[in-house]
């Protein structure tokens, strides 16, 4: 079970403004949800290394060279709001 | 010409290099039909508007004489979680609603740069996370088989754009199944390459060490020219393998003798659907047929596929995903009316509102695995029983070349069907993730249909880096059961 402070804390911690619809379904699919992920628990996993990439890999690091790229206009193109070469935002404090 | 929209693309790529037909007009042929088609299947989300100017090159290129790519005039369908410079790539989702690329991928840049001719941009789960694609801001892509069933997911835009004809090959990625259940659902080829064999440069992140692009086509052997094309190492993704890439495409062959095909005894439970079951012992008499033995193996870890998938999916997508901030590019909630209180609320409800509902339950699910308190018994663990199950299926691998198993339990399901119920549509998935856990590459290969004429796919895999075995035995399903490539009735 997941109470409704500990999934506000998390909405939190995830910037996720929700509904209180919404945190009332998430809450319960979740109970069910976890609940079935809780079966993990059962494998035996002492000493054992957690896997986090599937391929055995060199480390692969490329030269750290400059490369021309299209320019400030295009990185900025997608803004939702600007001022010139700047990201503009509202003010929040 | 009608018959063009079934026609495998590397006799499409042929009949142009002969010089046969344009590559301009071919593209204008696949172009009408899928404005004609779209409003039926939802299959794309967005038409290029380049796609003409990049055919016309190509006949350009060929008029002169100059040396055009393996893919030269191919008119392909390019799933909208892949960066293409120009055009919009929304991944399905309202906070990418307005998204032009400074970039492409580089899987785009090498189809582009083999001459291919990206027709559009398809429907897909938002952010990859689905198995049905009914979870897009663009609405459900229907299946051309069966416009009642889902197409699959989260590729489902990709597989329905190749077995409508609107497309002559596809390109879709798969974090936990979604090239190769699409493809099963759909009646085509779709094969997720092993981990690190193809770039994520410039492909909208999911899970990091799971996501892998590839592609879907009507044949085994268009999938391997495709596959050619857009493997190898690259610079910009540290994660890409330097191994050579081999010449699939022309290394094809049916005669299996020797080759050992394993069937892991987790993936034949009583869930399996009895059209399925037929369908998979067809392909089995098959291989057979073509000189391959059976070998009965164990995966017993299969049973925590779910559970393991779903932890380390979503913690990492939430890691991912928190780069959406409404600041850079991306969705903004409106603050003119009601402004933030502080700066979490500016990220938080612009979040809330450009994410749709199952992107926002993995993200808390994620985030909820990584927090403090419960990081060592869900993500941490995870990981530990990840390893165990690669273990397994090393240890499988000693005894057999391939797997071969179902892709599902059952054929595509209606829409509608399975929205309300999270845990079953993850259940969904347990045939499928356990390949990207592990890294291996996998493919679904046509082999027949149900009951009522659905398609239903063989699914393959194999050690790290073996697609070649994989392809083989796909070759020899191909070419004794034909179940592959097909005209949906009514088209």
């Amino acid at each position: 079970m997941i109470s409704e402070s500990e999934l506000k804390k998390v909405a939190k911690l995830a910037r996720l403004q929700l509904s209180n619809e919404e945190l009332a379904v998430y809450g319960k699919q979740f109970s069910s949800i976890l609940e079935y992920f809780e079966q993990i628990s059962k494998v035996e996993t002492a000493n054992v290394e957690p896997l986090v990439t599937p391929t055995d890999m060199e480390q692969n690091l490329r030269p750290d060279l400059s490369q021309a790229w299209e320019g400030a206009e295009t990185a900025m193109a997608n803004a939702p709001d600007r001022s010139g070469n700047l990201f503009k935002v509202p003010p929040v404090v | 010409m009608s018959e063009i929209f079934y026609t495998p693309l590397k006799q499409i790529r042929d009949q142009i290099l002969k010089r046969d037909v344009k590559a301009r007009h071919v593209t204008e042929l696949f172009l009408t039909r899928c404005r004609d088609l779209n409003p039926k299947f939802n299959a794309y989300i967005t038409l290029s508007d380049k796609a003409l100017e990049q055919a016309e090159a190509v006949d350009k290129a060929i008029e002169k004489g100059e040396k055009v790519g393996p893919l030269a005039g191919v008119p392909l369908a390019i799933k909208d979680m892949l960066c293409t410079k120009g055009l919009k790539t929304t991944a399905a989702s309202k906070i990418l609603n307005n998204f032009i690329p400074p970039y492409s991928s580089t899987v785009v840049e090498r189809l582009e740069g083999a001459g291919a001719i990206t027709i559009g941009k398809t429907n897909m789960d938002e952010f990859a996370m689905g198995s049905s694609n009914e979870n897009s801001n663009y609405g459900p892509v229907k299946n051309p088989w069966d416009e009642s069933a889902v197409p699959g997911g989260s590729s489902g835009g990709s597989a329905a754009a190749v077995a409508a004809g609107m497309a002559a090959g596809a390109i879709g990625t798969d974090t936990g199944g979604s090239i190769r259940q699409p493809a099963n659902f759909c009646g085509i080829v779709g094969i997720k390459p092993t981990y690190g064999r193809v770039s994520r440069y410039g492909i909208i992140a999911f899970a990091s060490s799971l996501d892998q692009a590839g592609p879907m086509t009507r044949t085994v052997e268009d999938a391997a020219l495709m596959m050619e094309v857009i493997s190898g190492h690259d610079a910009k993704d540290s994660t890409t393998a330097q191994v050579p890439v081999p010449e699939w495409s022309k290394s094809l062959k049916s005669d299996l003798k020797g080759m050992k095909i394993g069937l892991p005894k987790e993936y034949f439970s009583d869930e399996v659907s009895e059209d399925t079951k037929k369908v998979v012992n067809e392909a089995l008499r098959a291989v057979k047929e073509a000189g391959a033995t059976t070998v009965e193996v164990s995966i017993p870890l299969t049973g925590y596929g779910v559970p393991i998938y779903y932890l380390i999916a979503t913690s990492e997508a939430s890691s991912n995903l928190a780069r959406y901030d409404g600041v850079r590019f991306g969705y903004r909630s409106d603050f003119s009316k009601v402004p933030a209180a502080d700066l979490e609320e500016f990220y938080s409800r612009s979040r809330g509102e450009g994410f749709g509902p199952e992107v926002k339950r993995r993200i808390m699910l994620g985030t909820y695995a990584l927090s403090s308190g419960y990081y060592d018994a869900y993500y941490r663990k995870a990981g530990q029983v990840r390893r165990l199950l690669r273990d397994e299926f090393s240890a499988a691998f000693q005894k057999c070349d391939v797997l071969l198993t179902p892709v599902t339990t059952a054929p595509a399901f209606k829409i509608g069907e399975r929205v309300s119920n999270p845990l079953q549509m993850y259940l969904n998935d347990i045939f499928t993730i356990s390949t990207n856990m592990v890294g291996i590459p996998g493919m679904s290969v046509p082999g027949g249909f149900s009951a009522s004429g659905l398609p239903i796919g063989v699914q393959l895999s194999a050690a790290h880096f073996q697609e070649e075995k994989m392809l083989n035995v796909a070759y020899a399903i191909e070419k004794a059961l034909g179940a592959g490539g097909r005209k949906p009735n009514g088209l």
